[in-house]
């Protein structure tokens, strides 16, 4: 028998080979090279060190908002708003990171905070609507998300900048970019990355050994027993949807202080917010398997710039993130695939 | 030979990992009702989803009327007049009586249900048996003891000729199990065999001609009920000597530790369920609720616990008014709880066995320091909880949805006890479980009364309350209608007070 750890880490492979062998299938079918495909895709990364470091900075806000998923996830909440909260996040970090001056010591870290304060601040309401009235987080996450859309736009717009589409790059005190790393790789490799694994640590650690990861998880599992216990249920919502907003804001502070250096207007959303949820999902809502999801993610995302040399087009890699999701979701066919190879080897 | 209408021979199931039935034989003559007893898990389920075609046997072979038949289809079953009761009904809600019935097989006029021929058969059937179904009632306004009726109707208008009763008593009132008891010897005298699963071993000897008896999957052998009594039963299930009156000395009561005054307290629709009930209970004595379900004893619980807002009135605790605070200001004033609702309320089922040890103290020393949990000293105290309650989990990391109803339940009561509470209140401890761990946990009970604390018990099972308590406080609507001496009483009288009918005999107020 598999043991469902075992399972949790089996399935997401699993599926990311199927995926992957999908993707050649669908490219033999359009009549590309899948061979000559992949290998382009592995070129895209791998043969200079300024995509290599193009990819860890495109890593680092997945898993940002990956994290942000998961612990909302972990302590049963659907955070679909992390879209919104990374757009708030990114709009205070390049504000603080703009209109103040200061140390480096102090703005940097100021500037981050803002961000987790912004993303933690649009949690908030959806997080208190639940707790209070019960209102679903999705439904109201997800109108949060349009709200922080157009706000941001209009700080930009009319506070940061006098009717500019994209503000002034922030201070160098208070960016994430570093003289030796953009030296080294000739990119904007910037320090944010981390930020993103420190906070990796800081959720195993709040999940995994502390009082209060017990109670939001306690919370999540069963609401009922955790009122039984004496624990807080409204409160331990508003917390863990607040952690889970921080996680977001600082992706976005990851692209306004380090990828970008400033904020620009957008017509349509980032994605980062809702390809956060897909990492979450193959990384198995576990902090450490979010770093290994978000790294194949922004793996594929920047390699499959490169795919056009091999004459396969880029999309084909969104088809094939798109099935490795499919794959993990249908987690429950894998298992019982598997299980039945089990059973046939024993008889 | 005998005639025998079922038989199932030596049967073997086996699942990856266990053997759920190991060479079980069970028999069944025409016109009996036969008794299949076993402890939760014992293996009962199993056998009839293998009689039912739920399952197939890995060996052995079922016979019906003497024939060899092979039943791979719960629809087989059927054909072979095999009708099975699940102890979770399914009926559809917003039908009839004679739409639950009819459904799957409806008389039919052209292309259309003929409703009227099903209400008249449904009708003529119920009549037949003496079951007393409106057949054009509709399911959600009937009571639960009627709702199973239509599941025994359902059986019958199929042409059942041997009746499966999955723990039929379980959701029943003592009043509605006489009814059942009636109704299915009748079935008796009209020809039908009928297969009676339960751990109850009073109900075996009142109604069932035989029994076997299955122990952890192994057939154990059959009896005659004549020739038997309870505890040989209950030994062979459990393959040890129970007792069951347990032991007591007489009760010492002492100093008031929980006082109730003038209580009045809502359910969630906004009706009173508690109606100015007045309760004391004092140190070294278990207090034994009893009454109807639905009568108001969760509500009761729930207000005392903190888990209810009261809208009237006044709890103390050892002088100590508790009336408005948080459930975990009454758990830290020395209140312990053993939920009604163990999967709901007593466990995180998601969590291991270990975790739901420290559910109420997680964040008390030792187990916390600073914030941060210490999982070794959390892990030593469920090992020693573990050991001295029995719990049999094969590890204190075993997720608590892994373990058996029985080992859960004596988690959470090792959990509360151990809180070393002056009250301790325990609801429907029992429910579900079979003879072995009734009797540990009812020692368990006395135990805590012996060293003096106050014992709240409130259970459904009259014979629970007569055991174990002290003192009884009969609850109907929301009040206490009479506080009798369990010494003084019986079941008869209980179950008339139960009803509502005030008690007449001098002294009950006592």
């Amino acid at each position: 028998m598999f043991s469902s750890t075992k399972f949790n880490f089996i399935i997401p492979i699993i599926s990311v080979i199927l995926g992957l062998v999908a993707g050649a299938i669908i490219m033999l079918i359009f009549g590309y090279n899948p061979i000559l495909g992949y290998q382009a895709l592995w070129n895209g990364v791998f043969d200079s060190p300024f995509f290599m470091s193009e990819t860890v900075n495109r890593i680092t806000p997945y898993i940002l908002t990956g994290l942000a998923i998961a612990f909302a996830f972990r302590t049963g909440l659907f955070n679909i708003g992390a879209e919104g909260q990374v757009l708030v996040g990114w709009v205070a970090a390049v504000w603080v990171g703009t209109a103040i001056d200061a140390p480096a010591f102090i703005h940097l870290p100021l500037a981050l905070l803002a961000a987790a304060a912004a993303g933690a601040l649009w949690a908030f309401i959806p997080g208190i609507l639940k707790a209070k009235l019960g209102v679903h987080e999705v439904i109201v996450s997800i109108m949060m998300n349009y709200i922080a859309l157009h706000i941001t736009n209009y700080l930009i717009r009319s506070v940061l900048t006098d009717n500019q589409e994209t503000t002034e790059p922030v201070k160098q005190t208070a960016s994430l970019t570093n003289d030796f790393l953009i030296g080294l790789t000739g990119s904007r490799l910037h320090l944010g990355f981390i930020v993103a694994l420190l906070m990796v640590l800081v959720m195993w650690v709040i999940l995994e050994r502390t009082k209060l990861g017990y109670e939001l998880k306690a919370v999540g599992y069963n609401q009922h027993a955790s009122n039984y216990a004496g624990m807080k249920v409204e409160r331990n919502i508003v917390i863990s949807m607040l952690i889970s907003g921080l996680f977001a804001g600082l992706a976005g502070a990851m692209q306004g202080l380090g990828s970008f250096g400033n904020a620009f207007t957008n017509t349509a959303f980032s994605n980062l917010g809702f390809d956060g949820i897909a990492v979450a999902l193959l990384g198995g809502n576990n902090p450490f398997g979010v770093v290994l999801s978000a790294s194949l993610f922004g793996f594929l995302k920047v390699g499959s710039l490169n795919m056009s040399t091999a004459g396969v087009p880029n999309e084909i890699i969104e088809i094939v993130i798109a099935l490795i999701i499919l794959f993990v979701a249908s987690g429950f066919i894998i298992r019982w695939a598997l299980l039945q190879l089990k059973k046939g080897e024993k008889k | 030979m005998e005639n025998y209408v079922i038989e199932m021979l030596n049967i073997r199931k086996e699942f990856p990992g266990i053997v759920a039935n190991d060479n079980i034989t069970l028999q069944v003559k025409k016109g009996e009702i036969h008794a299949l007893l076993g402890e939760n898990g014992a293996g009962k389920s199993t056998l009839m989803n293998v009689l039912f075609g739920l399952y197939q046997p890995e060996k052995g072979e079922i016979r019906v009327d003497g024939k060899k038949v092979e039943i791979n289809d719960p629809n087989v079953a059927n054909r072979l007049g095999i009708g099975m009761v699940h102890q979770h009904f399914m009926l559809i809600d917003t039908f009839t009586v004679a739409q639950n019935i009819v459904l799957g097989s409806e008389p039919k006029k052209g292309i259309k249900i003929d409703m009227k021929k099903a209400v008249r058969e449904v009708q003529e059937l119920s009549d037949r048996y003496g079951l007393q179904v409106d057949a054009t009632a509709k399911i959600s306004d009937i009571s639960v003891g009627m709702q199973q009726r239509v599941e025994i109707l359902k059986t019958l208008y199929r042409g059942a000729n041997v009746v499966i009763l999955d723990e039929p008593t379980a959701v029943l009132t003592p009043q509605e199990i006489k009814e059942l008891i009636v109704i299915l010897k009748t079935l008796i005298k009209e020809g039908k065999s009928i297969i009676l699963i339960t751990h109850k071993l009073k109900e075996i000897m009142e109604v069932c001609d035989r029994c076997t008896v299955i122990r952890k999957g192994q057939g154990i052998g059959t009896v005659e009920v004549s020739e038997t009594n309870p505890n040989d039963l209950a030994s062979l299930m459990v393959g040890r000597e129970i007792r069951f009156s347990t032991e007591k000395k007489p009760a010492e009561p002492k100093e008031t530790i929980l006082s109730i005054e003038g209580l009045t307290v809502q359910d969630s629709r906004h009706v009173d369920m508690v109606k100015e009930l007045d309760l004391d209970i004092r140190a070294g004595e278990i207090v034994g609720i009893a009454g109807v379900d639905g009568n108001g004893q969760t509500e009761l619980i729930e207000a005392i616990t903190g888990l209810r807002k009261k809208s009237a009135g006044k709890v103390t605790l050892k002088n100590q008014d508790i009336t408005n605070m948080p459930v975990r200001a009454i758990t830290e004033s020395g209140v312990s709880h053993i939920p009604q609702d163990r999967h709901k309320l007593g466990l995180v089922l998601d969590y291991s066995i270990g975790e739901n040890i420290v559910l109420q103290t997680y964040y008390q020393k030792p187990y916390s320091t600073g914030g941060f949990l210490s999982f070794k000293r959390i892990f030593d105290k469920a090992k020693a909880l573990i050991e001295e309650y029995d719990v049999r989990t094969p590890s204190h990391l075993s997720k608590a949805r892994t373990l058996s109803g029985g080992n859960q339940q004596k988690a959470i009561i090792g959990r509360e006890i151990d809180r070393n509470p002056d009250l301790l209140i325990a609801a429907q401890p029992t429910r579900g479980l079979d003879v072995g761990a009734i009797e540990f946990i009812h020692k368990r009970l006395i135990e805590q009364r012996d060293q003096g604390k106050a014992v709240l018990l409130v259970s459904f099972e009259l014979d629970e309350i007569l055991n174990v308590s002290d003192r009884i406080a009969v609850m109907f609507d929301g009040k206490i209608i009479a506080t009798v001496n369990p010494k003084e009483t019986n079941e008869q009288e209980l179950g008339l007070l139960m009803a509502g009918s005030k008690l007449e005999k001098e002294g009950a107020q006592n």
